[in-house]
């Protein structure tokens, strides 16, 4: 286990709120307010931290469990994220499809412990969610074997460091096409607009928010925590291939892989700040959109 | 007679004894329960020496009719296979022991005979060598599953799905009939040592015997759009022979496939390519379907059309490794089919067994109508999440792993050069990652509503936890899914034993090709420690840090929604309208209800159904087609004795003026 | 030996037609049992050495045809107040001018028959066997009541066991006995179906049974 593995994860168990920090001041300077401070996620999960809980006299032990898996899960698929060229903290051949099916199990567990409220809000929240990650789990793994073709790893840890710019010269129309889709898929499954709007808490078009109504205290604060971890761990998947600095040096790869997160970061905020969310009904079809792009990337890169 | 017969003979002899003493449930079903399970004990543990020796066995036993002596063997494939049927016969015996208490006498001790003999029957098939006792046992097991469908047999609808089922199963023996009698007088033999030779009349003969087994052996397995009987059957019979006919009768046809595979071999691509596409198609639409359904055993019928269909998948890209020489590609297919097949049996019957446990406590199947058993029957509950996790493939579970490497299939397939194989390696992605998907979308609608919530009907509080006979094997089932989900690398030795006798490469060989597949292996086991060790640190630190403060219980908040009744929660089809809408193209849902209307809605009510294309679009057209052409044929019909002695006697009357 | 078997044969073609032509039921029944007795007795008469088999065989051939069928069908016809006659499609004239043109049919069909002479004991044999089959078919396709149809079907198989009994070579035991036993079995099951239709009709017409078709 060496220092390049573990000091990136560290960095990332606290730097990952500080991510939609700058989601939203970005939206703030763009709606010309001064807006709330870059580190209110923090303060959020701190108070929260320090409360008791209410819990449901419907629920069972699901609900308890949802907000605890969620956040282990996530967790656990962050440590099979390579920063900057180097081996992630947990690697090995077909740790791909295991991120994606850990990032799986957060969703099951946020979903059933939604239902087990028998709130009607939240079984509406827990239905959208499971549609649309279903259809968005094609586009991000039709997009790893994009890269696996191209770098011919099974694991992240070969993948996503074997993007340099020498690849991007080489496959750049087929890597933009696949960053369109993993685009759509990271606003999708960190429920950004134009899928679904974090800000608002009642509005029957909710996702992920509304599933989590009936959370609180110490379980509110692991979803709130397990949510910025979520956009962290599937930006640095985007910001592994979008910056691919690979000079050799720990400290300037690494740096620039995390300044790439931020950099999704801010431009997720302008994307909310001028785009609106979508129709319902229309959401599969631009998730939908992201699976073609990724299988028109394949197809530049096979042809 | 080889050692692995012994307990066919004693299933039989147990069933015929179980049959005899119908006159009293307690004794036949004792005898009945208790053979099968002793029976299936002896059964695992002559599979597992086979398996972890690795020495295969023959014999043959002497029969006086015209077919000569009949050979039998065990081989890896046939013992992997003797062992998953065996493991979930002792499970499901055991449950079905406490499920049948207080079910009518005489009848359920016929059904004793019947479930031991289904378990034979499957046995048999596994070890015959000969076309003829391979036949004998299809037909048995048929039959045999048959008599269990039509259990109660009083409810029309029972009636009607266990002629739909023995249709459907005796179309698909037809084309077994023609292609046995095809490839046997092709080789001058019934012996299976002979048909290999179909190879020396080129790949037209070899085509046809494959497409006619995709057709035969297909319906039993129940691949689109052969499954039809599938829904039907499977929620008709009890539970625990729904565990047993869609955990293992229905792999009995992939077994079969993949006998036939092995014993034509050197497969041409195109082989490869129809198992991906019926492959990709039954796993799609059986997971869409089952998401339209209300019924939670037909539900879970569906699944099985889809998990078939994750196993043509599999198949389809070892059979490609096969034809593009691919070894490793080819290993990673077969393997992850066959060990899909074990963990299809385990989950599956887990569920089935769950779902067995809830219509036994509650009497209710409608989704509509369930709610909150959570509470009521917690281990029930519990090891029904177990078992929707693992069948949606989640870590650090069984269903997992065997995804895990039919998915290495494909990576491996998709990073090659000919096109043959990189497009159905896509495909097989594709549609994968959405089964997936929809798959846990499927599951978190059935556990949700089934065990979380509130009852959305007052009938079903009164429900209990079932007896210790039948939780025990639900408990073992979801031990198992773990097991496997974790000791993945344990399982391998075994798969890579199988493969080598799907492939006739020796074992050396295979294991050599897979070798780096041992720390994928571990990696997964690793991941899956860790995910427990992560959960378990989070909600030891959520713990302490509510230790001494108010934990307080509330109603559900609903957005401060103050008098919401069970009636208000989300329902199966509400949760599933979104993706049903989106798939409605295949689905033509029909609704029917009163709408509400004017400013005082007054009493209204929505209903939906979901008609099964296949059934509307094909079947019940060509069999209307087939009905009125026989209906010309009515002049004939006279229906009188007579008349009917008379078409014989002048037959023969003019057979014997004729033919002399 | 020959003459006896030939003998044999002969009396039971002339039961043949008499059957054809009777027109009593409990007549036709009593005829039926000699047919059976006479069936039970070829294989004393059969060319090789009379063995115990043939001896065990034609006990329980008589005891079953002789006695036991006739015994049950008279039962179950007084059971049920069948009228006492046969009740024909097609008239007795004809029925006999039938009788005759099948007769005639066998004997000329019986030579056609690719069997080796040598196996066939006899030149009766084939003919008679033949021509009992096929008005043991007539009888059940002509006549109306369900009794006339197990008589039929007696015959029919009277005509199958003399086809068997007489080849030299003889049929296996067990299909002898195979062969007995559904007859046997069949006897009985039709008798209860006449006891059953009697019940649940008030008549035992199995031309009525067409209003059944659908």
């Amino acid at each position: 286990m060496q220092g390049t593995s573990i000091i990136p994860y560290l960095l990332s168990l606290v730097l990952a709120p500080l991510a939609l920090g700058v989601i939203n001041r970005v939206k703030a300077v763009f709606a010309g307010r001064k807006g709330q401070p870059l580190l209110q996620a923090y303060f959020d999960i701190f108070k929260l931290l320090r409360k008791g809980a209410v819990y449901s006299r419907t629920t069972t032990w699901i609900f308890r469990a949802g907000p605890v898996v969620s956040l282990g899960a996530v967790l656990l698929s962050l440590t099979m994220i390579p920063w900057g060229g180097f081996p992630a903290l947990l690697a090995f051949d077909g740790d791909i499809l295991v991120f994606v099916y850990v990032l799986g199990v957060a969703r099951f567990f946020t979903v059933i412990a939604a239902l087990d409220t028998g709130s009607a809000f939240e079984g509406m929240g827990a239905s959208r969610e499971v549609l649309f990650s279903a259809i968005a789990e094609p586009a991000l793994l039709l997009g790893l074997v994009t890269l696996a073709r191209l770098t011919s790893g099974w694991s992240l840890s070969t993948v996503l460091p074997g993007v340099s710019t020498a690849t991007w010269i080489m496959a750049g129309a087929s890597l933009s096409l696949l960053c369109l889709a993993w685009m759509i898929v990271f606003l999708a499954e960190n429920s950004r607009i134009p899928v679904d709007d974090p800000n608002t808490h009642l509005e029957l078009t909710m996702i992920h928010e509304v599933m989590v109504l009936d959370h609180s205290g110490p379980d509110f604060a692991c979803i709130l925590y397990g949510s910025s971890l979520k956009l962290w761990t599937l930006g640095a998947l985007l910001a592994n291939v979008l910056v691919p600095v690979r000079t050799g040096s720990a400290f300037i790869d690494i740096l620039a892989t995390i300044g790439g997160v931020f950099a999704l970061a801010a431009v997720t905020g302008v994307i909310e700040s001028t785009r609106a969310r979508l129709r319902l009904l229309r959401v599969p079809h631009l998730i939908a959109a992201a699976g073609a792009l990724s299988v028109l990337s394949l197809v530049l890169l096979v042809r | 007679m080889i050692p692995s017969m012994w307990p066919i003979v004693g299933l039989i002899a147990a069933g015929i004894l179980a049959g005899l003493t119908r006159s009293s449930a307690k004794v036949s079903g004792v005898v009945g329960a208790f053979g099968a399970i002793l029976s299936s004990a002896a059964g695992i543990a002559m599979a597992l020496r086979m398996l972890l020796k690795g020495t295969p066995e023959q014999g043959v036993v002497e029969w006086s009719l015209p077919w000569g002596s009949l050979p039998f063997g065990v081989d890896a494939l046939s013992g992997f296979f003797l062992l998953v049927v065996y493991l979930l016969s002792l499970l499901a015996a055991l449950y079905g022991y406490g499920y049948m208490a207080g079910k009518p006498p005489g009848r359920t001790g016929m059904s004793w005979l019947w479930f031991n003999l289904l378990i034979a029957s499957m046995a048999t098939l596994f070890v015959a060598r000969h076309a003829v006792s391979f036949l004998l046992a299809w037909e048995t097991m048929s039959l045999a599953s048959f008599f269990l469908v039509g259990f109660e047999n009083e409810e029309k609808d029972v009636r009607r799905a266990s002629w739909i089922y023995l249709v459907a199963t005796h179309l698909g023996t037809a084309f077994l009939l023609a292609m046995f009698v095809y490839w046997g007088t092709a080789v001058g033999s019934f012996d299976f040592a002979q048909f290999p030779r179909i190879r020396d009349f080129g790949p037209y003969a070899m085509g046809i015997v494959f497409v006619s087994a995709m057709l035969g052996f297909g319906t039993k397995a129940g691949f689109y759009p052969m499954h039809v009987w599938l829904p039907e059957a499977h929620p008709a019979a009890p539970s625990h022979v729904s565990a047993l006919m869609s955990g293992v009768m229905i792999k009995t046809g992939i077994y079969a496939l993949l006998r036939t595979i092995t014993l034509m071999g050197d497969p041409p691509p195109w082989w490869g390519w129809c198992f991906v596409g019926i492959g990709a198609v039954s796993g799609i639409l059986g997971v869409v379907f089952a998401l339209a359904q209300h019924d939670l055993k037909r539900l879970l019928a569906y699944h099985s059309v889809e998990n078939i269909g994750i196993i043509a998948l599999g198949m389809g890209l070892g059979l490609l490794g096969w034809s593009y020489r691919q070894p490793a590609m080819m290993i990673l297919g077969f393997s992850g089919a066959v060990l899909h097949v074990l963990n299809h049996a385990l989950f599956k019957g887990l569920l089935f067994l769950g779902a067995g446990s809830v219509l036994h406590a509650t009497g209710c199947r409608n989704l509509e109508h369930l709610g909150g058993l959570m509470r009521k029957m917690p281990i029930t509950g519990t090891t029904f999440l177990i078992g929707a996790a693992a069948i949606s493939g989640l870590p650090p579970l069984n269903g997992f792993v065997s995804e895990l490497l039919i998915y290495l299939a494909a990576f491996r397939g998709a990073t090659q050069q000919p096109a043959g194989l990189v497009i159905p390696s896509l495909v097989l992605i594709g549609s994968l990652a959405l089964i997936g998907g929809l798959a846990l979308a499927c599951f978190a609608k059935a556990f949700g509503v089934i065990f979380l919530g509130e009852p959305r009907d007052p009938r079903i509080g009164a429900a209990h936890e079932s007896k210790w006979m039948m939780t025990l094997p639900m408990l073992i089932l979801a031990a198992a899914c773990f097991a496997v989900g974790l000791g993945g690398v344990l399982i391998g030795p075994v798969l890579v034993l199988v493969v080598a006798n799907i492939t006739a490469l020796t074992p050396e060989v295979v294991a050599g090709d897979s070798e780096w597949l041992r720390t994928t292996l571990w990696g997964v086991a690793f991941a899956g420690a860790g995910l427990f060790l992560l959960v378990g640190l989070v909600t030891a630190g959520r713990n302490l840090l509510l230790r001494g403060r108010v934990v307080s219980r509330a109603p559900t908040w609903d957005c401060g929604y103050a008098a919401p009744t069970a009636r208000m929660q989300y329902t199966a089809s509400s949760f599933a309208q979104p993706i049903t809408l989106l798939f409605a193209t295949f689905l033509r849902s029909s609704r029917h209800g009163k709408m509400p209307r004017g400013l005082f809605p007054a009493e209204s009510s929505l209903e939906t159904h979901v008609q099964d294309a296949a059934v509307e679009k094909v079947y019940t057209p060509a069999f209307l087609f087939i009905r009125r052409l026989f209906e010309r044929m009515r002049v004939f019909q006279e229906g009188r004795v007579h008349v009917y002695v008379m078409y014989v006697g002048v037959t023969l009357l003019l057979l014997l003026f004729f033919a002399l | 030996m020959e003459t006896f078997t030939d003998n044999i044969l002969a009396v039971l073609l002339f039961t043949d037609l008499l059957l054809v032509g009777m027109s009593r039921l409990s007549g036709c029944i009593s005829l039926v049992a000699v047919q059976g007795v006479l069936v039970g007795l070829l294989p004393l008469f059969s060319p090789e050495h009379v063995n115990p088999r043939s001896i065990v065989f034609f006990v329980v051939v008589c005891a079953l045809k002789g006695v036991v069928f006739p015994v049950v069908l008279s039962r179950a016809m007084r059971s049920v107040n069948a009228r006492r006659e046969v009740e024909p499609f097609v008239g007795f004239g004809w029925s006999i001018l039938i009788g005759v043109g099948i007769l005639a049919f066998s004997f000329y069909q019986a030579k056609q028959l690719p069997i080796p002479s040598a196996l066939v004991a006899g030149t009766m044999v084939m003919p008679a066997a033949l021509a009992t089959i096929l008005i043991g078919i007539f009888l059940i396709v002509s006549r109306r009541t369900a009794v006339t149809q197990v008589l039929g079907y007696l015959v029919l198989e009277n005509g199958i066991s003399t086809f068997g009994l007489a080849t030299v070579s003889g049929i296996p035991l067990l299909i002898e006995l195979g062969l007995l036993l559904d007859v046997f079995v069949a006897v009985f099951v039709m008798a209860i179906m006449i006891y059953q239709i009697n019940r649940e009709f008030d008549h035992i017409d199995a031309d009525r049974l067409s209003t059944l078709k659908g």
